[in-house]
């Protein structure tokens, strides 16, 4: 069996991974999927009352909590669903076109 | 010691996992595989064996779960039939994909419609472009022998690919023959513990079945062909230790009366024995015919193929299955096409039998011979796309 850590683009067939296994976790972290979006939601953090309706919601896990505290978008990972916009009771997320 | 038993084909290759002491089992029953995960789930309520069996809600689940759990370092099998086989088919590429050495007891059935629970290869010649290593059994005593070297071929580092053994449904599932078992120790012994490089539970955090990317896909697919390629020295490998184990002998094919033959049948699984007793007739009346079974169907063994069937005036295939293609079965376009490159070809032709577990008897058998034999005294090859057994044709 062939494992490696990193897949490259100029690894032949015997040096890739069998089957694309692959010898860590967490590897979409370094993926950027955000450029599949095509709207976008904003954050408006005087409007937003940390109420946390919305972390939960998000599906790619792009609404950071740090101590304790809501910040931004990871806008590396977000793809514009806009269940955060729909769930905040407040109109501290705004969603329009994402301009490109 | 070798211990002499009288087990049908489904209780000896539960035996057969009995005795390697399966990790997990994870199986649906459907007929005639049933009594394979039966019999082994009372092995587990008896604690005669540590293995993890689960009792899943489908075929599709069955599959699923012995992959993951062979992907966290388990040994993993199932047993199915027909469209059980069917309903794992989107696993089935899983499972060879994703390089995991999951092995299945295939009892062999037709696949519906009409609806029939009897003997065909529709539902394991359906699924031989899946990835998986066939092998086919005439017998129990094979059916046994094969299931244990099966994983010993599919856990191999250099291989890594699921292996499905085959035997006929009813005809060898559910009948009582003399059987020749390993002692548990022996088996335990050939078959090792399987202990992958790395897997999901093997302390450091992996991921199985990531999404592959066409910068990426291509370089998987040729790495499963390449093992594909490969294994068959690991199949003749394990085919040689086990024969020094037991004095069972077995290769990619069985060659019976084939060396100064004119004439053959090739076939797989029970019709085999039929056509072994035919051809003893026929040897009796002075006929120079032949039988090469087939054991090992993917990886198909070209090479081998070509030369065993060189020296032949005529040849029939014997199809337990129609692929609907209109010119063949799927066995009879794979000798074909091994004997393209001959300089001097035997004349083939195709035969589809027995469909739905009609009936192979020593007359059908006859009736292909001597259609050989016509093609060898006129010199004509006529239709190359038959049927026997089947009214009206």
């Amino acid at each position: 069996m062939i494992y490696v850590k990193d897949a490259r683009l100029n690894q032949t067939w015997n040096e890739v991974s069998h089957g694309g296994i692959m010898l860590k976790g967490g590897t979409s972290l370094e993926v950027n999927t955000g450029d599949w979006r095509t709207f976008v939601p904003s954050w408006i953090e005087e409007k937003c009352k940390q109420c946390f309706l919305c972390f939960p919601v998000c599906a790619d896990s792009s609404i950071i909590i740090e101590n304790g505290k809501r910040t931004d978008f990871d806008f590396k990972h977000c793809k514009g669903c806009g269940v955060c916009y729909k769930v905040c009771p407040f109109d501290a997320i705004t969603f329009e076109k994402e301009d490109k | 010691m070798a211990i002499r038993e009288r087990l049908s084909g489904n209780e000896a290759v539960a035996v057969a996992f009995k005795q390697m002491d399966l990790d997990v089992m994870a199986a649906y029953p459907i007929t005639p595989s049933t009594e394979v995960p039966q019999y082994f789930s009372q092995f587990v309520a008896d604690g005669v064996v540590q293995t993890e069996f689960v009792a899943v809600e489908s075929e599709h689940s069955a599959m699923s779960a012995c992959i993951s759990a062979a992907a966290a370092g388990a040994r993993a099998a199932t047993a199915t039939s027909a469209c059980g086989l069917a309903l794992m088919w989107e696993l089935l590429y899983v499972a060879s994909g994703s390089r995991v050495p999951v092995t299945l007891a295939l009892i062999n059935r037709a696949l519906s419609a009409p609806i029939n629970i009897n003997n065909d290869h529709s539902d394991s010649m359906g699924a031989r472009d899946s990835g998986w290593i066939q092998i086919y059994s005439e017998n129990n005593q094979e059916a046994y022998d094969n299931q244990i070297m099966s994983v010993r071929i599919a856990e191999h580092k250099d291989i890594m690919l699921p292996v499905m053994v085959c035997q006929d449904g009813f005809i060898t599932s559910h009948a009582i023959e003399n059987i020749e078992l390993l002692e548990d120790d022996a088996v335990a012994k050939f078959v090792g513990t399987y202990t992958p490089q790395s897997s999901l539970l093997g302390g450091k955090p992996i991921s199985v079945g990531p999404l592959d990317t066409p910068q990426f896909y291509f370089e998987h697919a040729y790495q499963r062909a390449h093992a594909m390629i490969e294994s068959k020295k690991v199949i003749l490998d394990v085919f040689k230790e086990f024969a020094d184990l037991t004095g069972r002998a077995y290769g990619l094919f069985e060659e019976y009366k084939m060396e100064d033959a004119e004439c053959a049948i090739v076939v797989l699984n029970s019709t085999a024995g039929t056509a072994k007793y035919v051809c003893d007739e026929l040897r009796a009346q002075g006929k120079k015919v032949g039988v090469l079974k087939l054991r090992v169907f993917r990886p198909f063994p070209i090479d081998e193929i070509k030369k065993a069937l060189s020296h032949l005036k005529a040849v029939a295939v014997m199809d337990k299955s129609d692929c609907f293609s209109a010119v063949g079965g799927p066995v009879f376009a794979d000798v074909r096409n091994a004997c393209y490159d001959l300089e001097t070809r035997p004349q083939i032709i195709n035969f589809i039998y027995g469909l739905g577990g009609r009936d192979v008897r020593v007359e059908d058998l006859k009736h292909v011979y001597s259609a050989l034999d016509e093609i060898v005294r006129t010199g004509h090859l006529g239709k190359i796309y038959r049927h026997v057994g089947v009214r009206g044709v």
